[in-house]
């Protein structure tokens, strides 16, 4: 287990909130009454099998899913009426592919969001976040994006995440599609970089190793409803459902993460 | 000069630059634009045959003989393409025969005596179309079915019934028109009992070649036509008297006779003054030894004393079928430019406007799952008409020449550029279009800093595609008189002169390799540099 900082205080201000949120794809509902609650400055994590809904869950909060009831927060402001262009660009995104824009070079990329919200000079802040994430800018802000490596590429859209400060980061497996050894070197970068940005945030993952490092809780979820939320170490003390200890043994095995 | 002054002399030469492609006098819809009554020259047609040819460039040259000016528009299409353009009016007159009159236009019962047809198509095409048929120029031109000596010989072959009963065992190749109208194949078929064991399209210029080969055993020819004597075939002897006489006159559009009573005047001296034997001596001129049209119609009209007064216009050239093939296209390098130019005006217009509709649409039905698909399915439907039947669809709306052939070639146009731009932009890098719409893009910057940018290379691809398929089929717009390349290569099937055909044929694939090369440098240009080059 990490030295990562303590669970809040539960009165501490809720970023992100999910309230009986329901959805579905044509027929196949992804989100059954779905209950969340993110507080500001931690790292939540979203873990459960595919089709658990983690993915429909976290693009909520985004506004690119609108379900079809329950509702939802971010800062307290309910997102239905909240303005959907003005609500993405407040917060980073990191998705599983990292979706760079392959006709712009790295920099460019990374400096999209100050730019979208008209900030001076976004070329200074897109060199700053390659920094940050590693990447000399020197080297990489003229860069096409095929050119990178995997672990490259995810570092860049990072970087783009962070580029314009936002208190609030979305991660969709943000190391999904790394070979293993890029994978636990960037895991380790990464709980770094979160705990020294002091943003929120909410990561859906299927890798139950990255869940214990990286996040303060984990939420459980099964057929689009959130099971429990809590530490590592409460889950595996006082599990709410038979199916918490059985995803945590399947994810870890019976002994403490690596 | 002011800015209005050049924009008005720029203007100018555009119209100077556009009537020097397309020819004066025409406008974009092919129609004749109308000047006073007795300069406007009258436009003389003919079907893509070497006697048709002729027979146009006589009537041509017959009316300027008498200072009438005569705009020239050969080898339309066939029977069908070129009734309705007359009917439309989008021709004055061309060359037309009773017998086909009789059964192809009025769907009759063919008649045995020729003068009881051409009482029955004279009265009936006024009657029921207003297109008037001058009195017959004096000679029959019927089909002649015709096989090798040698397949005559060892089948004993003498007469059609006796053909019947070989044909199970014989390949036959019928021209397209003659298999498809009730007085040619079907009705002798069924006249006959004729059953033959394969029965394969060929064009009049290649018939012969292909019997004489042993390609095919049996062929379609006319009892004029110059190839029948050339490689000495055995013409089988109608004994059902199945096919009508087919007595060749002009035929004059719906309301000419009354409006220029001197064209039917000039015309009326040709009727009764041409016999068999010289058309045959004509056409094989033509056919066989490679003269121009226009130089053995001079001659037949001198020889009526029916020609200008003066020396005849066009300049015979005897030497003409001895030449190489490279000096023959040399000679022709003004005019092949000439042409040349033209076909690319053709196909620049249609992609033009097909580029200006169908990228907006494309990206419009991109965003519209559920329309799109039978829109872009329906364009699709379009690809499938034959060009030629698309041609013929466009005489009755919008005439013949450069107009419905831009508009058949932007019908055909529309579909891969349509078709690339919209699966371009829908599938343009969802990873990337996710990215870009969760980091707060709005969906007009989604559309124009990311689809459209990625999907550029596959719109060019579309465009390129279209381009080339437009210069293969312009080449078809000869058909309806749009000129272009096809022009030498529809003479040059209609006379047998492979020549010609090449002269038309080379610079038109050229053309294709030249705008192909073109647009992929346009293709390479619009390609985002951040994608791989390959």
């Amino acid at each position: 287990m990490s030295t990562h900082t303590p669970p809040r205080r539960a009165d501490a201000a809720a970023v992100l909130e999910a309230d009986g949120v329901s959805h579905a794809f044509g027929e196949v509902a992804a989100l059954q009454g779905a209950d969340l609650r993110v507080t500001d400055g931690e790292c939540l994590a979203l873990v459960g099998e595919s089709g658990s809904g983690k993915t429909t869950l976290l693009r909520c909060f985004n506004a690119l899913v609108r379900p079809s009831t329950g509702r939802l927060r971010v800062r307290g402001r309910a997102v239905a009426d909240s303005d959907p262009v003005a609500l993405r660009r407040s917060m980073g995104y990191v998705p599983q592919q990292g979706g760079l824009l392959p006709h712009w070079t790295v920099g460019r990329n990374v400096a999209l969001v100050p730019t979208l919200l008209g900030r001076s000079n976004p070329e200074a802040a897109a060199r700053a976040a390659l920094e940050r994430v590693g990447l000399p800018a020197v080297e990489f802000a003229d860069r096409w994006p095929r050119t990178l490596s995997g672990g490259q590429r995810q570092r860049a859209a990072l970087a783009r995440a962070l580029a314009a400060g936002p208190d609030l980061v979305l991660m969709d497996e943000p190391l999904g599609a790394l070979d293993a050894l890029a994978r636990a070197e960037l895991r380790h970068e990464l709980g770094a970089l979160i705990r020294d940005a002091g943003v929120t945030v909410l990561l859906v993952t299927h890798d139950l190793h990255e869940a214990a490092e990286l996040a303060d809780r984990i939420a459980v979820m099964k057929d689009g409803r959130v099971l429990q939320a809590d530490t590592l170490d409460r889950l595996r003390a006082a599990p709410s459902d038979p199916y918490v200890t059985e995803l945590l043994d399947r994810g870890l095995g019976s002994a403490v993460a690596p | 000069m002011t800015a209005g002054a050049s924009l008005r002399s720029r203007g100018a030469a555009l119209v100077l630059l556009l009537s020097t492609v397309f020819g004066p006098a025409t406008s974009l819809t092919g129609q004749e634009v109308s000047g006073s009554v007795p300069t406007e020259p009258i436009v003389v047609a003919s079907k893509p045959f070497a006697e048709s040819f002729l027979l146009a460039e006589l009537f041509a040259q017959r009316l300027e003989a008498v200072g009438i000016p005569v705009d020239r528009r050969p080898g339309l299409g066939a029977t069908d393409l070129a009734f309705r353009a007359l009917r439309t009016g989008a021709i004055d007159v061309y060359p037309e025969y009773t017998g086909t009159g009789l059964v192809a236009i009025l769907g009759l019962e063919p008649e045995g005596d020729a003068a009881d047809v051409y009482g029955i198509v004279s009265t009936r095409f006024m009657e029921r179309y207003g297109v008037r048929w001058m009195p017959p120029l004096g000679f029959e031109n019927s089909y002649a079915i015709a096989v090798r000596p040698e397949t005559a010989d060892s089948l004993n072959l003498r007469t059609l019934s006796d053909l019947a009963a070989a044909a199970p065992d014989l390949v036959a190749g019928f021209s397209p028109d003659f298999i498809g109208r009730p007085d040619g194949l079907p009705g002798l078929a069924a006249t006959y009992d004729l059953r033959f064991e394969e029965t394969r399209p060929l064009l009049q210029s290649v018939k012969y070649p292909a019997i004489a080969e042993g390609a095919v055993d049996v062929i379609d020819g006319y009892t004029t036509d110059g190839g029948l004597d050339r490689y000495g075939l055995v013409v089988l002897d109608d004994d059902a008297d199945f096919f009508p006489p087919y007595e060749a006159a002009a035929l004059l559009r719906p309301g000419l006779a009354a409006a220029r009573p001197d064209v039917v005047a000039a015309l009326a001296p040709l009727s009764g003054r041409l016999d068999a034997a010289t058309m045959r001596r004509a056409n094989r001129r033509i056919e066989v030894d490679g003269q121009e049209p226009a130089v053995v119609a001079a001659e037949l009209l001198a020889g009526l004393s029916l020609g200008a007064p003066g020396a005849t216009t066009a300049t015979p050239s005897p030497d003409v079928a001895d030449t190489g093939l490279a000096e023959f296209i040399w000679s022709r390098r003004g005019e092949t430019a000439r042409q040349t130019l033209r076909h690319l005006w053709l196909v620049a217009i249609a992609l033009g406007a097909a580029t200006l509709l169908a990228v907006p649409l494309g990206v419009t039905l991109a965003r519209r799952p559920t329309v799109a698909e039978p829109v872009v399915r329906a364009t699709g439907v379009l690809q499938t008409i034959p060009s030629i039947a698309l041609l013929a669809f466009m005489i009755p709306l919008f005439g013949i020449g450069v107009g419905p052939a831009v508009i058949a070639l932007f019908l055909y146009a529309v579909f891969p550029i349509l078709r690339n731009t919209w699966s371009g932009v829908r599938d343009a890098d969802p990873d990337a279009v996710d990215a870009a719409r969760a980091l707060g893009m709005t969906d007009g910057q989604i559309l124009l800093r990311v689809r459209l940018p990625l999907a550029a290379p596959v719109v060019m691809a579309g465009v390129r595609v279209s381009a080339v398929i437009a210069v293969g089929t312009a080449t078809l717009a000869a058909f309806i008189g749009a000129g272009g390349l096809g022009d030498p290569i529809v003479a040059g099937l209609a006379l047998s002169d492979e020549r010609l055909i090449i002269s038309g044929a080379l610079p038109a694939a050229l053309l294709a390799l030249v705008v192909d090369a073109g647009l992929s440098l346009v293709e390479s240009a619009v390609r985002p540099r951040g994608l791989s080059e390959d």
